[in-house]
């Protein structure tokens, strides 16, 4: 049986369509993949995105126990900043991709994918040094209200002065009368927030932010416009673009890794990958034939395999088939040529600059 | 709720096929788009080439799912809608008018009236939506 949000009830009362990702029973689309991809970057989109979890630290050396299971470096921001890091194998791969939250020294709180929940759980609990990891998964609902008009919508409902909150920062506060993390991160490419609550508001919060943004053109938007959106900002999807095969600096993630941190689980092999040099790099690619490319078609040269499409659609803002996949670095620069197979016919593509959607 | 004209014929893969002088159009049900989400590809065959009834004939794509066209008839392709090539979201819009996607000369004329009618295909969706 799959599992469901706190928000299931709300999700069928609108009409969503549901589908099993990784386990849950989330909203696909609720009217059109497309037309809620737009709502979110021309005004704002509400996604459930309660089957994320969060596993937290707390307790005198909370930072460092933790920072010794990240690859970006909680020592580097300040209390009230989050940061996007890689949880690595010894191997340097990726176990997960999380945005680590420090409230302070003492404790971290490590939103991570919903696929990987229990393993990072486990993962984290059987390596950390100092401060015994906590599974609050079930203590939190999620919500993003993303789009260029998600801080006027958001800041009508909460005393909090969200101009006080910039990029990848947060703040404890109420919204709509419901206790609140108002932190002001996404994966679509657009301003907005994200907004951890306790379950039992999730469904008062869900309503009062669409009622609130009605007018604004606030559209709730589901996994289908969630996943257009970050793919036209060359956003990784875990499980899709990296997995605990590849690594940050193959997935053009260096900027996470902290090599001189001090130590930290997959730093000795990344070291050793920095000075070899990667054999593969993930690309952002444009078909220049006809064809929407998709994870698991194969990357020709010559005819050849040299790599494989791990995400692609057809982007709804960028208008054009549009993909990632790692390709050995001779043909990874911008404008290099390869094919990309589709149904036994190599369709011409190239690299181009990312993100693909650039705001107007 | 998808509507299901009585001058069409359909086929469990939900395609319909209307006759039309000599030739039999083809499309995809109002289920059939409903289900695939917004249509942003088709890959249809060239005009000339001969398709089977049963097998897939093209492909379509929407922003999520690749799915496979099936022949309802054999026959010849007489024509096909190239204006899908920049507006696929036609098929969407109009699947039983503009979205309509090849129109076939037929190997056997009689074919067509084998396919289901109306109510059992609306029965067939019913069946398998609950």
């Amino acid at each position: 049986m799959p599992r469901q949000t706190p928000l299931y009830d709300a999700h069928r009362k609108l009409g969503a369509r549901m589908v099993d990702f990784a386990g849950w029973e989330m909203p696909v689309q609720y009217t059109s993949v497309i037309a809620e991809h737009e709502a979110v970057r021309t005004a704002a989109g509400l996604f459930d995105v309660s089957h994320m979890g969060e596993i937290e630290f707390s307790g005198k050396g909370a930072l460092d126990t933790a920072n010794r299971l990240l690859s970006n470096d909680l020592a580097r921001i300040s209390d009230g900043q989050a940061i996007y890091s890689g949880l690595l194998n010894d191997r340097g791969g990726f176990v997960d991709d999380v945005v680590a939250y420090r409230f302070s020294t003492e404790r971290i709180l490590i939103c991570v994918n919903a696929s990987n929940r229990e393993k990072d759980y486990q993962w984290m609990s059987q390596r950390a040094v100092g401060v015994e990891p906590a599974n609050r998964s079930d203590d939190y609902a999620q919500l993003a209200l993303q789009g260029p008009k998600a801080a006027a919508v958001l800041q009508r409902l909460t005393p909090t002065d969200l101009s006080e909150i910039p990029t990848y920062h947060f703040a404890e506060g109420k919204v709509a009368g419901v206790p609140s993390i108002i932190s002001r991160t996404g994966y679509t490419g657009e301003d907005g927030f994200e907004l951890y609550c306790p379950p039992a508001d999730a469904e008062k919060l869900w309503f009062a932010l669409l009622e609130e943004g009605r007018e604004a053109g606030l559209k709730p938007a589901g996994l289908g416009a969630r996943d257009s959106l970050r793919t036209e900002m060359k956003y990784a999807l875990y499980g899709s673009d990296i997995d605990e095969e590849h690594t940050p600096l193959e997935a053009g993630l260096g900027w996470i890794v902290k090599l001189d941190k001090g130590d930290f689980i997959g730093r000795l092999a990344l070291e050793r990958q920095k000075a070899e040099g990667v054999r593969r790099k993930l690309v952002g690619f444009e078909l220049t034939g006809a064809g929407v490319p998709r994870h698991g078609y194969r990357i020709l040269e010559k005819g050849n395999q040299v790599g494989e499409v791990t995400s692609g659609t057809l982007g709804p803002s960028v208008k054009k088939p549009i993909g990632m996949g790692y390709v050995p670095p001779q043909i990874a620069s911008e404008g290099s040529a390869f094919d990309v197979e589709i149904r036994n016919r190599p369709v011409a593509a190239r690299v181009v600059k990312t993100p693909f959607w650039k705001k107007q | 709720m998808a509507e299901y004209p009585q001058n069409l014929k359909y086929t469990k893969e939900h395609e319909w096929a209307r006759r039309e002088g000599n030739s039999v159009v083809v499309g995809i049900t109002a289920h059939a788009q409903e289900e695939l989400g917004d249509v942003v590809y088709v890959e249809l065959p060239k005009v000339g080439s001969t398709i089977s009834a049963g097998t897939p004939f093209g492909v379509i794509e929407s922003t999520k799912a690749v799915s496979e066209l099936f022949a309802p008839i054999s026959g010849k392709v007489a024509k096909v809608n190239d204006s899908l090539t920049n507006s696929p979201q036609t098929v969407n819009e109009d699947p039983y008018g503009a979205g309509w996607l090849i129109e076939v000369e037929p190997a056997d004329g009689q074919q067509i009236d084998q396919l289901m009618n109306s109510a059992d295909y609306e029965k067939l969706v019913k069946e398998k939506t609950g």
